[in-house]
Protein backbone atom coordinates (compact mmCIF):
# COMPACT_ATOMS: atom_id res chain seq x y z
CA UNK A 1 0.00 0.00 0.00
CA UNK A 2 1.50 3.24 -1.18
CA UNK A 3 0.47 5.50 1.69
CA UNK A 4 2.11 3.21 4.25
CA UNK A 5 5.31 3.02 2.27
CA UNK A 6 5.45 6.79 1.85
CA UNK A 7 4.71 7.33 5.52
CA UNK A 8 7.49 4.99 6.58
CA UNK A 9 9.79 6.84 4.20
CA UNK A 10 9.07 10.08 6.03
CA UNK A 11 6.32 11.72 3.95
CA UNK A 12 4.38 14.17 6.11
CA UNK A 13 1.61 14.30 3.48
CA UNK A 14 1.15 10.53 3.81
CA UNK A 15 1.21 10.84 7.59
CA UNK A 16 -1.53 13.50 7.48
CA UNK A 17 -3.65 11.41 5.09
CA UNK A 18 -3.28 8.26 7.19
CA UNK A 19 -4.64 10.08 10.24
CA UNK A 20 -7.55 11.38 8.15
CA UNK A 21 -8.31 7.84 6.97
CA UNK A 22 -8.50 6.62 10.55
CA UNK A 23 -10.50 9.61 11.68
CA UNK A 24 -13.11 9.24 8.95
CA UNK A 25 -13.08 5.44 9.12
CA UNK A 26 -12.24 5.13 5.44
CA UNK A 27 -12.14 1.58 4.09
CA UNK A 28 -8.36 1.64 3.80
CA UNK A 29 -7.93 2.61 7.49
CA UNK A 30 -7.86 -0.97 8.73
CA UNK A 31 -5.24 -1.94 6.16
CA UNK A 32 -3.11 1.06 7.08
CA UNK A 33 -3.23 0.17 10.76
CA UNK A 34 -2.51 -3.49 10.04
CA UNK A 35 0.62 -2.63 8.16
CA UNK A 36 1.82 0.01 10.58
CA UNK A 37 1.27 -1.98 13.74
CA UNK A 38 4.62 -3.72 13.74
CA UNK A 39 6.36 -0.35 13.53
CA UNK A 40 4.72 0.96 16.73
CA UNK A 41 5.62 0.74 20.39
CA UNK A 42 8.73 2.89 20.40
CA UNK A 43 7.44 6.36 21.28
CA UNK A 44 6.97 7.80 24.75
CA UNK A 45 3.33 8.87 24.90
CA UNK A 46 2.56 11.71 27.28
CA UNK A 47 -1.07 12.60 27.98
CA UNK A 48 -1.74 16.17 29.08
CA UNK A 49 -5.01 16.83 30.81
CA UNK A 50 -6.55 19.39 33.12
CA UNK A 51 -9.33 21.94 33.25
CA UNK A 52 -9.97 24.42 30.43
CA UNK A 53 -7.80 27.48 30.76
CA UNK A 54 -5.06 25.69 32.68
CA UNK A 55 -2.62 26.46 29.89
CA UNK A 56 -2.30 22.96 28.45
CA UNK A 57 -1.55 24.14 24.90
CA UNK A 58 1.04 26.68 25.94
CA UNK A 59 2.67 24.10 28.20
CA UNK A 60 2.64 21.52 25.41
CA UNK A 61 4.30 24.06 23.12
CA UNK A 62 7.10 24.69 25.63
CA UNK A 63 7.57 21.02 26.48
CA UNK A 64 7.82 20.19 22.78
CA UNK A 65 10.50 22.85 22.33
CA UNK A 66 12.44 21.49 25.29
CA UNK A 67 12.32 17.96 23.86
CA UNK A 68 13.46 19.35 20.50
CA UNK A 69 16.43 20.94 22.27
CA UNK A 70 17.24 17.50 23.61
CA UNK A 71 17.29 16.22 20.04
CA UNK A 72 13.99 14.32 20.12
CA UNK A 73 11.28 14.46 17.50
CA UNK A 74 7.77 15.29 18.63
CA UNK A 75 4.20 14.52 17.61
CA UNK A 76 1.26 16.41 19.08
CA UNK A 77 -2.41 15.52 18.99
CA UNK A 78 -4.56 18.38 20.24
CA UNK A 79 -8.19 17.57 20.95
CA UNK A 80 -10.99 20.13 21.13
CA UNK A 81 -14.73 19.66 21.61
CA UNK A 82 -17.15 19.15 18.74
CA UNK A 83 -20.44 21.04 18.91
CA UNK A 84 -23.24 18.65 19.86
CA UNK A 85 -25.62 20.75 17.79
CA UNK A 86 -23.91 21.36 14.46
CA UNK A 87 -21.23 18.65 14.54
CA UNK A 88 -18.73 21.38 13.74
CA UNK A 89 -15.74 22.40 15.82
CA UNK A 90 -13.21 25.14 16.22
CA UNK A 91 -9.83 23.57 16.78
CA UNK A 92 -7.72 26.40 18.11
CA UNK A 93 -4.78 24.90 19.96
CA UNK A 94 -2.34 25.40 17.11
CA UNK A 95 -2.47 29.14 17.80
CA UNK A 96 -0.28 28.56 20.82
CA UNK A 97 2.14 26.35 18.91
CA UNK A 98 2.84 28.47 15.85
CA UNK A 99 6.62 28.45 16.21
CA UNK A 100 6.56 24.68 15.97
CA UNK A 101 4.78 24.65 12.62
CA UNK A 102 7.90 25.01 10.51
CA UNK A 103 10.05 22.71 12.64
CA UNK A 104 10.33 19.55 10.56
CA UNK A 105 10.84 17.50 13.69
CA UNK A 106 7.37 18.35 14.95
CA UNK A 107 3.99 17.27 13.62
CA UNK A 108 0.80 18.74 15.09
CA UNK A 109 -2.66 17.40 14.40
CA UNK A 110 -5.93 18.78 15.74
CA UNK A 111 -8.87 16.45 16.33
CA UNK A 112 -12.48 17.16 17.23
CA UNK A 113 -14.26 14.90 19.72
CA UNK A 114 -16.97 14.28 17.10
CA UNK A 115 -19.64 13.30 19.55
CA UNK A 116 -18.41 9.99 20.87
CA UNK A 117 -15.78 10.03 23.55
CA UNK A 118 -15.33 6.27 23.37
CA UNK A 119 -14.87 6.38 19.61
CA UNK A 120 -12.53 9.28 20.00
CA UNK A 121 -10.23 7.44 22.34
CA UNK A 122 -9.80 4.67 19.76
CA UNK A 123 -9.12 7.13 16.97
CA UNK A 124 -6.74 9.05 19.17
CA UNK A 125 -4.78 5.94 20.02
CA UNK A 126 -4.67 5.03 16.33
CA UNK A 127 -3.37 8.50 15.49
CA UNK A 128 -0.77 8.02 18.22
CA UNK A 129 0.27 4.73 16.64
CA UNK A 130 0.58 6.38 13.24
CA UNK A 131 2.87 9.09 14.65
CA UNK A 132 4.79 6.38 16.49
CA UNK A 133 5.28 4.35 13.31
CA UNK A 134 6.35 7.53 11.54
CA UNK A 135 9.20 7.66 14.05
CA UNK A 136 8.29 10.38 16.53
CA UNK A 137 10.18 9.93 19.81
CA UNK A 138 7.72 11.73 22.06
CA UNK A 139 3.99 12.07 21.41
CA UNK A 140 1.83 14.47 23.36
CA UNK A 141 -1.91 13.96 23.52
CA UNK A 142 -3.57 17.09 24.79
CA UNK A 143 -7.09 16.28 25.93
CA UNK A 144 -10.21 18.30 25.47
CA UNK A 145 -9.96 19.66 28.96
CA UNK A 146 -13.45 19.05 30.27
CA UNK A 147 -11.88 18.30 33.61
CA UNK A 148 -13.05 15.91 36.22
CA UNK A 149 -14.35 13.07 34.10
CA UNK A 150 -11.84 13.28 31.26
CA UNK A 151 -9.83 10.28 32.37
CA UNK A 152 -9.78 8.22 29.18
CA UNK A 153 -6.33 9.54 28.43
CA UNK A 154 -4.69 7.00 30.73
CA UNK A 155 -5.73 4.30 28.29
CA UNK A 156 -3.44 5.87 25.70
CA UNK A 157 -0.60 7.48 27.63
CA UNK A 158 2.58 6.04 29.16
CA UNK A 159 2.79 9.10 31.37
CA UNK A 160 -0.14 11.29 32.34
CA UNK A 161 0.56 14.90 33.17
CA UNK A 162 -2.21 16.70 35.00
CA UNK A 163 -2.09 20.49 34.70
CA UNK A 164 -3.78 22.55 37.36
CA UNK A 165 -4.02 26.27 38.01
CA UNK A 166 -4.48 28.22 41.23
CA UNK A 167 -7.87 29.68 41.93
CA UNK A 168 -10.24 26.97 40.72
CA UNK A 169 -12.51 25.50 43.35
CA UNK A 170 -12.06 24.65 47.00
CA UNK A 171 -10.23 21.77 48.65
CA UNK A 172 -13.08 19.29 48.22
CA UNK A 173 -12.23 19.32 44.50
CA UNK A 174 -8.91 17.79 45.39
CA UNK A 175 -10.35 14.67 46.98
CA UNK A 176 -13.02 13.90 44.39
CA UNK A 177 -12.41 11.07 42.00
CA UNK A 178 -11.26 11.88 38.50
CA UNK A 179 -8.27 13.57 37.01
CA UNK A 180 -6.49 13.86 40.33
CA UNK A 181 -6.28 10.10 40.52
CA UNK A 182 -4.78 9.57 37.11
CA UNK A 183 -1.79 11.91 37.28
CA UNK A 184 1.71 10.47 37.18
CA UNK A 185 3.12 13.97 37.28
CA UNK A 186 1.38 17.20 38.28
CA UNK A 187 2.12 20.69 37.07
CA UNK A 188 0.80 23.77 38.79
CA UNK A 189 0.81 26.16 35.87
CA UNK A 190 0.45 29.94 36.15
CA UNK A 191 2.27 29.42 39.44
CA UNK A 192 2.98 33.14 39.66
CA UNK A 193 -0.67 33.63 40.55
CA UNK A 194 -2.09 33.94 44.01
CA UNK A 195 -3.14 30.65 45.50
CA UNK A 196 -0.32 28.51 44.07
CA UNK A 197 1.03 27.70 47.54
CA UNK A 198 -2.36 26.66 48.83
CA UNK A 199 -3.02 24.51 45.77
CA UNK A 200 0.31 22.79 46.25
CA UNK A 201 -0.40 22.07 49.92
CA UNK A 202 -3.85 20.65 49.12
CA UNK A 203 -2.51 18.59 46.28
CA UNK A 204 0.28 17.22 48.45
CA UNK A 205 -2.20 16.29 51.15
CA UNK A 206 -4.37 14.51 48.62
CA UNK A 207 -1.46 12.61 47.09
CA UNK A 208 -0.25 11.51 50.52
CA UNK A 209 -3.62 9.87 51.08
CA UNK A 210 -3.36 7.95 47.86
CA UNK A 211 -2.31 4.38 48.49
CA UNK A 212 -2.23 3.25 44.88
CA UNK A 213 0.94 5.08 43.93
CA UNK A 214 3.02 3.89 46.84
CA UNK A 215 6.25 3.42 44.91
CA UNK A 216 5.79 6.38 42.60
CA UNK A 217 4.58 9.38 44.50
CA UNK A 218 3.48 11.77 41.74
CA UNK A 219 5.75 14.80 41.88
CA UNK A 220 4.31 18.31 41.70
CA UNK A 221 6.16 20.84 39.57
CA UNK A 222 5.48 24.54 39.27
CA UNK A 223 5.50 26.19 35.88
CA UNK A 224 4.73 29.52 34.30
CA UNK A 225 4.44 28.23 30.75
CA UNK A 226 4.11 31.56 28.97
CA UNK A 227 7.37 32.69 30.60
CA UNK A 228 9.04 29.30 29.93
CA UNK A 229 9.59 28.89 33.68
CA UNK A 230 9.93 25.43 35.16
CA UNK A 231 9.86 23.69 31.77
CA UNK A 232 13.19 21.89 31.82
CA UNK A 233 12.52 20.69 35.38
CA UNK A 234 9.14 19.36 34.24
CA UNK A 235 10.74 17.51 31.31
CA UNK A 236 13.27 15.97 33.71
CA UNK A 237 10.42 14.75 35.88
CA UNK A 238 8.54 13.30 32.90
CA UNK A 239 11.72 11.49 31.89
CA UNK A 240 12.18 10.19 35.44
CA UNK A 241 8.66 8.81 35.31
CA UNK A 242 9.24 6.95 32.08
CA UNK A 243 12.55 5.61 33.41
CA UNK A 244 10.76 4.47 36.54
CA UNK A 245 8.01 2.70 34.61
CA UNK A 246 10.64 0.93 32.49
CA UNK A 247 12.55 -0.21 35.55
CA UNK A 248 9.57 -1.23 37.68
CA UNK A 249 7.82 -3.12 34.92
CA UNK A 250 4.91 -0.71 35.20
CA UNK A 251 5.19 0.29 31.56
CA UNK A 252 4.96 -3.31 30.43
CA UNK A 253 1.94 -3.81 32.65
CA UNK A 254 0.29 -0.67 31.32
CA UNK A 255 0.96 -1.69 27.74
CA UNK A 256 -0.36 -5.20 28.30
CA UNK A 257 -3.53 -3.77 29.76
CA UNK A 258 -3.77 -1.37 26.87
CA UNK A 259 -3.39 -4.15 24.32
CA UNK A 260 -6.02 -6.14 26.16
CA UNK A 261 -8.54 -3.31 26.26
CA UNK A 262 -7.85 -2.42 22.65
CA UNK A 263 -8.50 -5.99 21.59
CA UNK A 264 -11.68 -6.09 23.64
CA UNK A 265 -12.90 -2.77 22.27
CA UNK A 266 -12.26 -3.87 18.69
CA UNK A 267 -13.96 -7.19 19.29
CA UNK A 268 -16.90 -5.42 20.86
CA UNK A 269 -17.19 -3.01 17.97
CA UNK A 270 -16.92 -5.65 15.26
CA UNK A 271 -19.28 -8.06 16.99
CA UNK A 272 -22.02 -5.52 17.45
CA UNK A 273 -21.54 -4.24 13.92
CA UNK A 274 -21.80 -7.76 12.54
CA UNK A 275 -24.83 -8.69 14.63
CA UNK A 276 -26.61 -5.46 13.77
CA UNK A 277 -25.74 -5.92 10.13
CA UNK A 278 -27.36 -9.35 10.10
CA UNK A 279 -30.48 -8.13 11.88
CA UNK A 280 -30.74 -5.12 9.60
CA UNK A 281 -30.32 -7.24 6.47
CA UNK A 282 -33.24 -9.36 7.52
CA UNK A 283 -35.22 -6.26 8.51
CA UNK A 284 -35.52 -7.82 11.97
CA UNK A 285 -34.20 -5.05 14.12
CA UNK A 286 -37.09 -2.63 13.66
CA UNK A 287 -39.58 -5.43 14.32
CA UNK A 288 -37.81 -6.27 17.57
CA UNK A 289 -37.73 -2.62 18.63
CA UNK A 290 -41.46 -2.32 17.95
CA UNK A 291 -42.32 -5.46 19.91
CA UNK A 292 -40.27 -4.27 22.89
CA UNK A 293 -41.86 -0.87 22.70
CA UNK A 294 -45.37 -2.40 22.75
CA UNK A 295 -44.27 -4.35 25.83
CA UNK A 296 -45.00 -7.63 24.04
CA UNK A 297 -41.44 -8.67 24.68
CA UNK A 298 -38.74 -7.47 27.05
CA UNK A 299 -35.28 -6.30 25.94
CA UNK A 300 -33.45 -8.87 28.08
CA UNK A 301 -35.01 -11.91 26.42
CA UNK A 302 -34.70 -10.29 22.99
CA UNK A 303 -30.94 -9.88 23.43
CA UNK A 304 -30.71 -13.39 24.83
CA UNK A 305 -32.47 -14.77 21.80
CA UNK A 306 -30.34 -12.80 19.34
CA UNK A 307 -27.18 -14.15 20.94
CA UNK A 308 -28.52 -17.70 21.07
CA UNK A 309 -29.40 -17.59 17.38
CA UNK A 310 -25.96 -16.26 16.56
CA UNK A 311 -23.99 -18.80 18.56
CA UNK A 312 -25.85 -21.79 17.11
CA UNK B 1 -18.52 8.08 10.54
CA UNK B 2 -19.09 10.41 7.65
CA UNK B 3 -16.33 12.67 6.48
CA UNK B 4 -16.22 16.10 8.08
CA UNK B 5 -15.12 18.99 5.92
CA UNK B 6 -11.99 20.47 7.47
CA UNK B 7 -11.13 24.11 6.89
CA UNK B 8 -8.00 26.02 7.86
CA UNK B 9 -8.82 29.63 8.66
CA UNK B 10 -5.71 31.76 8.59
CA UNK B 11 -4.57 35.34 8.37
CA UNK B 12 -1.39 35.80 6.41
CA UNK B 13 0.92 38.75 6.73
CA UNK B 14 1.10 41.77 8.97
CA UNK B 15 -2.51 42.37 9.78
CA UNK B 16 -3.90 42.09 13.27
CA UNK B 17 -7.59 42.44 12.55
CA UNK B 18 -9.17 39.04 12.93
CA UNK B 19 -12.77 39.79 13.76
CA UNK B 20 -13.95 38.92 10.29
CA UNK B 21 -11.94 35.69 10.31
CA UNK B 22 -13.46 34.73 13.65
CA UNK B 23 -16.99 35.44 12.41
CA UNK B 24 -16.34 33.23 9.38
CA UNK B 25 -14.77 30.52 11.58
CA UNK B 26 -17.81 30.52 13.80
CA UNK B 27 -20.21 30.36 10.84
CA UNK B 28 -18.29 27.42 9.39
CA UNK B 29 -18.39 25.66 12.74
CA UNK B 30 -22.15 26.18 12.89
CA UNK B 31 -22.40 24.68 9.41
CA UNK B 32 -20.83 21.49 10.79
CA UNK B 33 -17.28 21.97 9.53
CA UNK B 34 -14.14 21.38 11.54
CA UNK B 35 -12.30 24.68 11.60
CA UNK B 36 -8.62 24.80 12.42
CA UNK B 37 -8.07 28.36 13.48
CA UNK B 38 -4.47 29.51 13.40
CA UNK B 39 -4.68 33.18 14.30
CA UNK B 40 -2.89 36.20 12.94
CA UNK B 41 0.42 37.13 11.30
CA UNK B 42 1.27 33.89 9.58
CA UNK B 43 3.75 33.39 6.78
CA UNK B 44 2.62 31.53 3.65
CA UNK B 45 4.97 28.70 4.67
CA UNK B 46 3.31 28.39 8.07
CA UNK B 47 -0.15 28.34 6.50
CA UNK B 48 0.80 25.73 3.93
CA UNK B 49 2.53 23.51 6.49
CA UNK B 50 -0.42 23.71 8.90
CA UNK B 51 -2.79 22.86 6.04
CA UNK B 52 -0.60 19.87 5.17
CA UNK B 53 -0.42 18.51 8.73
CA UNK B 54 -4.11 19.03 9.37
CA UNK B 55 -5.00 17.53 5.98
CA UNK B 56 -7.69 20.15 5.46
CA UNK B 57 -10.00 20.26 2.46
CA UNK B 58 -10.12 24.03 2.37
CA UNK B 59 -7.65 26.82 3.07
CA UNK B 60 -9.55 30.02 3.85
CA UNK B 61 -7.45 33.15 4.13
CA UNK B 62 -8.48 36.59 5.22
CA UNK B 63 -6.45 39.66 4.52
CA UNK B 64 -7.03 43.36 4.96
CA UNK B 65 -3.52 44.72 4.54
CA UNK B 66 -3.38 44.83 0.76
CA UNK B 67 -0.70 42.17 0.34
CA UNK B 68 -3.12 39.58 -1.07
CA UNK B 69 -1.61 39.61 -4.56
CA UNK B 70 1.69 38.34 -3.13
CA UNK B 71 0.60 36.22 -0.18
CA UNK B 72 -2.39 34.25 -1.52
CA UNK B 73 -0.57 32.91 -4.61
CA UNK B 74 2.48 32.16 -2.44
CA UNK B 75 0.39 29.81 -0.27
CA UNK B 76 -0.87 28.03 -3.39
CA UNK B 77 2.72 27.66 -4.61
CA UNK B 78 4.11 26.39 -1.30
CA UNK B 79 1.30 23.83 -0.99
CA UNK B 80 2.22 22.54 -4.42
CA UNK B 81 5.93 22.42 -3.50
CA UNK B 82 5.11 20.36 -0.43
CA UNK B 83 3.06 17.90 -2.44
CA UNK B 84 -0.17 18.97 -0.78
CA UNK B 85 -1.88 20.64 -3.71
CA UNK B 86 -5.52 20.04 -4.60
CA UNK B 87 -7.06 21.84 -1.68
CA UNK B 88 -9.79 24.39 -2.23
CA UNK B 89 -8.24 27.81 -1.67
CA UNK B 90 -10.50 30.74 -0.89
CA UNK B 91 -9.77 34.31 0.14
CA UNK B 92 -11.60 37.13 1.77
CA UNK B 93 -11.15 40.62 3.09
CA UNK B 94 -10.64 44.01 1.56
CA UNK B 95 -9.76 42.96 -1.96
CA UNK B 96 -10.29 45.28 -4.93
CA UNK B 97 -12.51 43.93 -7.69
CA UNK B 98 -9.69 44.47 -10.17
CA UNK B 99 -7.39 42.00 -8.37
CA UNK B 100 -9.80 39.09 -8.30
CA UNK B 101 -9.20 37.79 -11.81
CA UNK B 102 -5.44 37.66 -11.16
CA UNK B 103 -5.93 35.80 -7.89
CA UNK B 104 -8.16 33.25 -9.59
CA UNK B 105 -5.55 32.74 -12.29
CA UNK B 106 -3.02 32.08 -9.50
CA UNK B 107 -5.13 29.24 -8.06
CA UNK B 108 -7.44 30.98 -5.59
CA UNK B 109 -10.85 29.50 -6.35
CA UNK B 110 -13.04 32.27 -5.02
CA UNK B 111 -12.74 35.63 -3.29
CA UNK B 112 -15.34 36.94 -0.86
CA UNK B 113 -15.38 40.66 -0.26
CA UNK B 114 -16.89 42.52 2.73
CA UNK B 115 -20.65 42.27 3.00
CA UNK B 116 -20.78 38.66 1.75
CA UNK B 117 -23.24 36.69 3.90
CA UNK B 118 -21.42 33.83 5.63
CA UNK B 119 -24.07 31.44 4.31
CA UNK B 120 -22.73 32.12 0.82
CA UNK B 121 -19.24 30.99 1.89
CA UNK B 122 -20.71 27.85 3.46
CA UNK B 123 -22.66 27.02 0.31
CA UNK B 124 -19.62 27.63 -1.86
CA UNK B 125 -17.48 25.26 0.22
CA UNK B 126 -20.16 22.56 0.25
CA UNK B 127 -20.54 22.80 -3.50
CA UNK B 128 -16.84 22.77 -4.29
CA UNK B 129 -15.11 20.41 -1.88
CA UNK B 130 -14.49 17.13 -3.59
Amino acid sequence: MQIVEELLNGSRVALARAITAVENEYDEAVDIMRQLYSHTGRAHVIGITGPPGAGKSTLTDKLAKEYRNLGKTVGIIAIDPTSPFSGGAILGDRIRMLDLTLDEGVFIRSMGTRGSLGGLSRKTSEAVKILDAFGKDVIFVETVGVGQSEVDIIKTADTTLVVLVPGLGDDIQAIKAGILEIGDVFAINKADREGADRLQIELNAMLDLNQEHMDWRPPIKRTVANQSEGISELVETLEEHIAYTHKSGGLELRRTQRTKSELLALLHEHLSRRILGKLDDAGQFETLVASVERRERDPYSVVGQILNDLMK
Amino acid sequence: MEKRIRVLVAKPGLDGHDRGAKVVARALRDAGFEVIYTGIRLTPEQIAEAALQEDVDVVAMSLLSGAHNTLFPKVVAVLKEKGAAGKLIIGGGVIPEADIAGLKAAGVSEVFTPGTPTSQIVEYIKANVK
